[in-house]
């Protein structure tokens, strides 16, 4: 009863929160007003049932936490998933029947669904590079789609005026991208998080105003169109075939990211990264130079998003200033953040359903950045770890154990 | 020198209104280190409710003044409310939370309610009657400062010393210094914590409110993204003031404005925001504690 009273009070305050907004819509040249009586209904049920999931879903928050305080280590129980993945057998198994699925994806299906996948690969590789630099290191960077920007514009401006080949530019693009980075990183890192979210968002706006007014050096908002697609060998391809081979390349390139993150994480820099993230100060006292592990961190997200931008531009080809919003760069984020921060197969995860669901969903489409915004707020309340946690790596001593079981 | 003097007080009615916005910035900021980034957003709704009751009551007959007071009235209380919320969803469960959980929170916020607002009405420009009225005394000046800027200037600065009135003697302006100074302290003198953060963010949701309307009707036009960009340059008006210091955001305010109005003029003015995130970089790198601010010294 108390909680039919609670939750009754919650709608009515949102039925009164929303009510300008989703009742009225004024029409100022016509003179007319058009009264959306609906909408109450909608907002007082949902409001009602919802609030019955938020509270229950609090409390089994509080409980766990609870039991994770109580108990040693309720908290680091690895999941479901992780189990089935550290068997060696299924997950060479998984691996293998992905791999197959990965590689025949294009001949079974046709161009669109290969362009579908392309622009979610895309994403994963965004993902996965944003993924060092906030998952790993810490660093919230909200001007990430900046370096995809600097990339794809390197790709298409080199071409245009040099006539250099996408294979030329691949590498040029991640060299651009990590340049920025430094010049960018170096003044700013020395700040504390929250200041460097700000200034790296101002970041990604500078470079997009400067894209669309610098017409001479960018060709302003009109873009740049018929950028070369890659070659392979000097030969000719149809749209398909070609379609076809950028998905490959896509597919090598995610390949490839896996193993350097996967590396990195694991190596002595990616160990030096989670723990700048955990604690700064500790992280300083133990000996790390915090400006270098920070810059190395910033620098290769954004090598990795101007490598991605040189694909983007060659798998469009055709860029303007419209496709580097602050948006996408808020997309990326929260592939990042939904899929689980510092786990690689999170973010894969995170990017194929945050990319392809709204693709095959299109009735739903529209609702697509309001879903990722509450989304965004929902998982930092109940998962803050994401879909997929990232699992700590821990050492134990064995030996010891059995050693002591046996006395 | 006439066209100097236009430019600067361009630049002050500017950047007073990036003062207001950044008072909400700062004392949220000042109390719980959160850089609340739907703060923005809460400016834009207010300008929003305003223009939806703007033209209600246009319709059903009402002009000229009892317009502008009703409608601001009522943005105020809807951004409070707005304000009041969002604190309660979105950032009380976070309160023991690592750093980065909130703010991520609040960019999830800040665009859930664009697209609240773009869905709920419409993604056009909409356009904002002029509600501020041209007084006759200021005709011989008109081409210098017009009467909306006289009115937002007035308006900033009344409201910025009812603010320091209500800081420096009110009880929860003395709560709310005592939860800035030492959060668990203050609880421990029976100040209801909780309570004085809510109150900061019902307080901060009505200055942006202020702000928003004014904007509205000086600009004439809102649009469910006015809150993005507002936001972003009331936060580096923050910055630049010295974030946590309320005379620091109004100093803040009022450099960025002019500097803004002056580059614009004299320069370009296409690559006004450049020079805004230009100047955030320079201060950030040369000052971190910006101009008010004072360095405190980390403690483990």
């Amino acid at each position: 009863m108390k909680n039919i009273k609670q939750s009754l009070a919650v709608s009515l305050w949102f039925i009164f929160l929303t009510f300008p907004l989703m009742v009225v819509k004024v029409n100022t040249s016509e003179q007319s007003v058009q009264w959306r009586w609906m909408n109450i209904l909608w907002v007082g049920v949902g409001i009602f049932i919802l609030s019955f999931i938020w509270r229950y879903a609090l409390a089994r928050k509080e409980a766990n936490q609870m039991a994770a305080q109580s108990g040693q280590d309720g908290q680091d129980k690895p999941s479901k998933i992780h189990v089935l993945l550290e068997n060696p057998e299924i997950r060479t198994k998984a691996i293998l029947a992905f791999l197959a699925f990965v590689l025949v994806f294009p001949w079974v299906f046709d161009t669109y669904q290969s362009t579908i996948m392309i622009s979610a690969l895309i994403y994963v590789v965004l993902g996965l590079g944003l993924n060092i630099t906030v998952g790993l290191a810490g660093l919230l960077d909200l001007g990430y789609v900046a370096f995809f920007a600097v990339g794809a514009y390197a790709y298409a401006l080199l071409n245009y005026h040099f006539g250099l080949g996408f294979w030329t530019c691949l590498p040029l693009g991640a060299a651009f991208g990590g340049l920025f980075g430094v010049v960018l990183g170096f003044p700013i890192l020395r700040l504390r998080g929250d200041y460097l979210a700000i200034v790296t968002l101002g970041f990604g706006s500078i470079v997009k105003i400067v894209l669309e007014n610098w017409s001479d050096f960018s060709f302003g908002p009109s873009g740049i169109a018929n950028i070369e697609r890659p070659g392979l060998f000097g030969m000719q391809m149809d749209i398909a075939g070609s379609t076809t081979y950028i998905y490959y390349i896509m597919i090598a390139m995610v390949i490839l990211t896996i193993v350097v993150t996967g590396r990195l994480k694991n190596s002595r820099i990616g160990r030096a990264w989670i723990a700048l993230r955990e604690d700064e100060i500790a992280c300083v006292a133990m000996g790390i130079d915090m400006a270098r592990t920070k810059l190395s961190a910033y620098a290769l997200g954004a090598c990795w998003a101007g490598m991605v931008g040189v694909l983007f531009a060659a798998k469009t080809t055709f860029i303007n200033p419209a496709s580097f919003t602050f948006m996408e760069s808020a997309i990326i984020l929260s592939i990042v953040v939904l899929g689980g921060m510092g786990s690689i197969l999170g973010v894969i995860l995170g990017a194929m359903i945050l990319i392809l669901l709204p693709e095959y969903l299109r009735a739903f489409s529209e609702y697509r950045m309001l879903i990722f915004g509450a989304a965004m707020v929902l998982m930092m309340i109940f998962r803050p770890q994401g879909i997929i946690s990232n699992i700590r790596q821990k050492y134990e001593f064995k030996g010891l154990k059995e050693k002591s079981e046996n006395v | 020198m006439e066209y100097f003097i236009e430019l600067f007080l361009g630049g002050l009615t500017r950047g007073s209104i990036y003062a207001l916005i950044a008072l909400g910035y700062t004392m949220v900021y000042g109390i719980i280190q959160l850089i609340n980034f739907a703060h923005g957003e809460i400016y834009m709704i207010g300008a929003f409710v305003a223009y939806i009751v703007c033209g209600v009551l246009t319709i059903y007959g009402f002009h000229g003044v009892s317009i502008l007071i009703i409608a601001g009235l009522l943005a105020i209380v809807y951004s409070c409310a707005y304000g009041y919320t969002l604190e309660k969803v979105a950032y009380r469960p976070l309160r023991n939370a690592p750093r980065l959980a909130p703010l991520i929170s609040a960019i999830g916020m800040s665009i859930f309610l664009q697209n609240y607002v773009l869905l709920a009405q419409t993604s056009d420009f909409l356009p904002f009657p002029s509600l501020i009225p041209n007084f006759a005394f200021m005709e011989p000046i008109a081409h210098i400062i017009g009467s909306p800027e006289l009115v937002i200037l007035v308006t900033t600065l009344v409201t910025m010393i009812l603010l320091t009135l209500l800081i420096r003697y009110t009880k929860i302006g003395k709560a709310m210094r005592a939860t800035q100074q030492d959060m668990s302290m203050a609880r421990l003198v029976g100040i209801n914590v909780d309570r004085v953060i809510s109150m900061t963010f019902v307080i901060g949701s009505a200055l942006a409110a202020i702000g928003g309307v004014l904007v509205a009707s000086y600009i004439g036009q809102v649009n469910f993204y006015i809150g993005f960009i507002a936001g972003v340059k009331a936060f580096t008006a923050a910055v630049l003031g010295g974030i946590g210091s309320v005379p620091g955001a109004v100093i803040g305010g009022l450099v960025l404005g002019l500097t803004e109005s002056f580059a614009a003029g004299y320069i370009s003015s296409d690559y006004e925001d450049v020079f805004a995130f230009g100047l955030l970089v320079l201060i950030l790198i040369l000052r971190p504690s910006g101009i008010m601010g004072r360095t405190t010294k980390q403690k483990v």
